[in-house]
Order: structure tokens, then C-alpha cells, then sequence
């Protein structure tokens, strides 16, 4: 029944979305972060760069931002990121960029959302015992706005995996481009469908359910 | 401190600690601080008074600049309130604060609550900072619940645990902001007693409170506010027996009868 299988490496394809998701999430979390603290430092110019850059890169589509990546970055400004001749490594790496830049103005959102729900008290107190700005984000405010989004970070982390199949459109081989391929060859296009949309539910129900479950357990109780 | 300084405020500083000369801050239209002039000595306690929108917190804020003022001058300790940054950290760090609404950090426990200070400011090593945060929380009378997270105590508990998180930055002076006002009434007099001891002990500190019995057994003088101005100062006594301007008058008999 599902010989149409054989020949592929389906579990290679979802390694590499799982390591696009992996690679993507850990960068957009820290990019999203500092512009989070950028959009809420006392430095007007930090302010003005995290605004201007949230609200331009999150309303350009992703395919522009990765092919732009490809074509422009990669091919007229001569960008390699190390990867000089490995044309696979190279796409890897420039679609984890993308990603990243990508998924961080909307990281970066969510915590801030977070950093509104902590009282403004908690900062007021950190400053009176003495504590800077980046102390008194670091070590008070960031850690307990971190916990109230746990679940809306939930939904961007679910939302970049799923976006990670972008990638096909420059080539990298992850799990929509086997999906392609097999298609084209294939006469089983729905099961072939099934079998991939399966294996996304498969990466992501468990995310949204360990990081529900964390959210509930790490809640700040005030 | 050592020696040397403390003989040498004798002579220069006489014991000037907190001076405030013609402050004036505007919220907006409001002109809530109008050319305050107070001046608070050493060991001195100064309990602040006065109708609710008095400007009588405000005034309590802008000591260690959480609110800024337009105009005027504050100086601690000799030295003016610096500009934000590295000098008003340290400079925060040695006024200790208490608020109304506890403010303790709620991701962390009473013992790191206390201990976080000391050791991200102060730089104290972690053992020193934690023998001195569990013997500072023990005088206030709440060693027992170090291990607990603050929505775990009471109210009483909680500001308690926040006037030992000030006392561990080792402040010259200590300013309470209403520190009772969010209590219920049986935990009203357990964080009174710990304010008193400290004025025994010599703390200098700026009380905001409704608390009149606190303001006649602890207060060395009484600041009355009105409409964003002093009104009237004296010791305690003369001020609740005899005052002298007919708005603090008015207040007192509002809240002396009942």
C-alpha cells in the first residue's frame, strides 16, 4: 500500500525541516528577543531601528525574503556564509537567515506583548534597589514576561515550522520538496499529501502541547 | 563606613542627608510638587501627611528620581540626584524603597528577593549575601518562609520581605510609600512594629502614611501636604494637639473624629 514510498528518503526530508525548525527557532528567539529590548530601551534610535524593522519584515512574504536571500544576497552581493562551493549548505544556511529575520519580528512581538503584562512595579522596584536597564531586563522583567507567552511563542514556533517549506523554492531539500518531486512521479498524489501533512501534524502537536503544558507550570503567580 | 568618613560628614555635611530646594513637577496640567523645600537630617524621621492627590507620594518618589522634576534641586548625601545611568544606579542603590503595592519580584523567592541586590549591585559574594538576607529576614520577623515565592504570603509578610530587600542594599535612608495602604487592617501593625524598630535604630526615613498613631510614636516631624505644597511641619505633638493652618485643621478633624 505504500510502496509508492520506496525510493524516497521521506525521513531525511522531515531531518532537514526539523533542523531548518531547530536552527530557525533558536536564532529568531535570541534576534527576537534583543529587538524586543531594543523596542523597549530608553535609546530612541534603538527604539526607531526595532519598530522600523518589526513592522517592515513582517509584512513582506517569506518567499520574497528567502529567494531575495538566494538571488540577491547569495548570487549579486557574493554573500557565502561560509559555504563557498556547497550549493546545499549554502541554501540551508541562507534559508535559516531568512527564517530568522522573518520569524524574529514576530518573536520579538509576542515577547513584547509579554513585557506589558508584567506590572509596571517590578521594573520600578529593580531600579530602586539599584539595578540598570539591562539588569533590570535581564534579571526581572524578561524572565517573567518570557513565562505569559510561552503559549503565543508556541503558536509562532508551530507557525516556522510549517514555514520552513518555504525553502523549497530555493531548493533545499526538506520535506516540501521531496513532497514535489514525489508528486510529479508519482499516482498518488493524495496519499503522497497525507503522508506529509501527517508527518507536520506529527512535528507540531507535540510543541504545542509540551510548550501548553510549560506555560501552565512556569505561570508566574502573583 | 569607615572612620575616616563618617568624621568627616560630622564636620562638612552638618546632617543635612536629604535637601530638596524649590522642586516643582507638573503632570500635564497639574502642578502636583510646588516649590518644595524640605530638608530631612540624619536619623531623622519625617512622616508625610496630606489629602489624597496631595502630591505627598510624588514627593516620596522623586528622591531616588523614579519621577523626575521639572525644576529644583535634590541632593543626597551632598551630592545632586544624577541624570539616568550608571550614577543614579548607585546612587538608587543606597536609598532604600518600600511601595504600597509590595513590588516584590513575583519569579523569585523571598530569599532571592532579598539577596538579589547584594549580589548584582553590591557584588557580594553569594554566601555573605544569603547569611545576610536570612538574618535581615528573620528581624523582620519572616525567616521561616525564605523558601516560598511572595503570592505565597500574606500581605504583612510580603512588605515585610520588601523592607528587608531595601535594608540589604545597606541604605543611608529609607522611603515608605504608603507601605500600609494595600494591607488588611490585622497585618496593618506587624509591618508598623518592624517601620518602629527601624526608627529605634536610627534609620533616616521618609514615611508616607495615613498611619496617624505611627506619625505620633515614630515621627521626629510631621510634613502635612496640600495641593502639591507643604503646608505645615512640626514635631508630632504640636502638629496633632495645635495646628496652625486651617487646611491641616480641616484634615485632622476629618480623620481624627470618627
Amino acid at each position: 500500500m505504500f510502496d509508492f514510498l520506496e525510493g524516497y528518503d521521506v525521513l531525511g526530508a522531515f531531518w532537514m525541516t526539523v533542523k531548518l525548525t531547530v536552527f530557525s527557532a533558536v536564532g529568531s528567539l535570541i534576534w527576537g528577543t534583543l529587538l524586543a529590548a531594543m523596542r523597549v530601551s530608553p535609546v530612541p534610535l534603538m527604539r526607531g531601528f526595532g519598530t522600523a524593522y518589526v513592522n517592515i519584515v513582517r509584512n513582506i512574504p517569506l518567499t520574497v525574503i528567502i529567494v531575495f536571500s538566494s538571488l540577491g544576497l547569495a548570487d549579486i552581493f557574493g554573500v557565502t556564509l561560509g559555504a563557498k562551493d556547497d550549493f546545499d549548505v549554502l541554501g540551508f544556511r541562507l534559508a535559516v537567515l531568512s527564517l530568522v529575520a522573518y520569524t524574529a519580528a514576530f518573536v520579538c512581538e509576542s515577547i513584547r506583548s509579554g513585557i506589558n503584562t508584567v506590572p509596571l512595579g517590578q521594573a520600578e522596584a529593580a531600579r530602586a534597589i539599584g539595578l540598570n536597564f539591562s539588569q533590570t531586563l535581564r534579571l526581572i522583567v524578561l524572565p517573567q514576561a518570557f513565562r505569559s507567552v510561552i503559549g503565543p511563542l508556541a503558536n509562532v514556533l508551530i507557525a516556522l515550522t510549517k514555514n520552513t517549506t518555504v525553502a523549497a523554492a530555493i531548493g533545499v531539500a526538506e520535506a516540501a520538496t521531496l513532497m514535489k518531486d514525489m508528486i510529479e512521479n508519482e499516482a498518488q498524489t493524495l496519499a503522497i499529501g497525507a503522508v506529509f501533512a501527517l508527518g507536520f501534524v506529527i512535528l507540531t502537536l507535540p510543541t504545542g502541547l509540551i510548550l501548553g503544558w510549560l506555560a501552565k507550570r512556569l505561570a508566574v503567580k502573583r | 563606613m569607615t572612620n575616616v568618613s563618617v568624621a568627616k560628614e560630622d564636620v562638612a555635611a552638618t546632617d543635612e542627608l536629604v535637601v530638596l530646594k524649590s522642586v516643582n513637577k507638573h503632570f500635564g496640567a497639574l502642578h502636583v510638587l510646588q516649590d518644595i523645600d524640605l530638608t530631612i537630617g540624619r536619623g531623622e524621621v519625617v512622616v508625610v501627611i496630606g489629602p489624597s492627590g496631595s502630591g505627598k507620594s510624588t514627593l516620596c518618589r522623586t528622591i531616588n528620581r523614579l519621577e523626575t522634576i521639572d525644576s529644583g534641586t535634590i541632593t543626597i548625601d551632598g551630592k545632586p540626584l544624577p541624570q539616568e545611568g550608571k550614577e543614579l544606579a548607585r546612587l538608587r542603590a543606597d536609598v532604600g524603597m518600600v511601595f504600597q503595592s509590595f513590588n516584590l519580584f513575583a519569579h523569585k523567592t523571598v530569599l532571592e528577593n532579598v539577596m538579589l541586590g547584594q549580589i548584582k549591585v553590591r557584588r557580594t559574594d553569594k554566601k555573605q549575601a544569603e547569611e545576610k538576607a536570612r538574618a535581615l529576614l528573620d528581624r523582620v520577623g519572616v525567616g521561616t518562609q525564605a523558601d516560598k515565592y511572595p503570592a505565597q504570603l500574606s500581605g504583612g509578610q510580603q512588605q515585610r520581605v520588601a523592607i528587608a530587600r531595601a535594608l540589604a542594599m545597606g541604605p543611608k535612608v529609607m522611603l515608605f510609600d504608603e507601605p500600609t495602604s494595600a494591607l488588611d487592617p490585622e497585618m496593618i501593625n506587624e509591618v508598623l512594629e518592624v517601620m518602629q524598630q527601624l526608627a529605634r535604630d536610627g534609620m533616616t526615613m521618609v514615611v508616607v502614611t495615613h498611619e496617624m498613631g505611627f506619625a505620633r510614636s515614630a515621627a521626629n516631624r510631621v510634613v502635612f501636604m496640600a495641593d502639591g505644597r507643604i503646608v505645615e511641619q512640626a514635631a508630632p505633638d504640636q502638629f496633632f494637639s495645635n495646628p496652625r493652618s486651617d487646611r491641616a485643621k480641616d484634615f485632622l478633624s476629618k480623620i481624627l473624629h470618627h
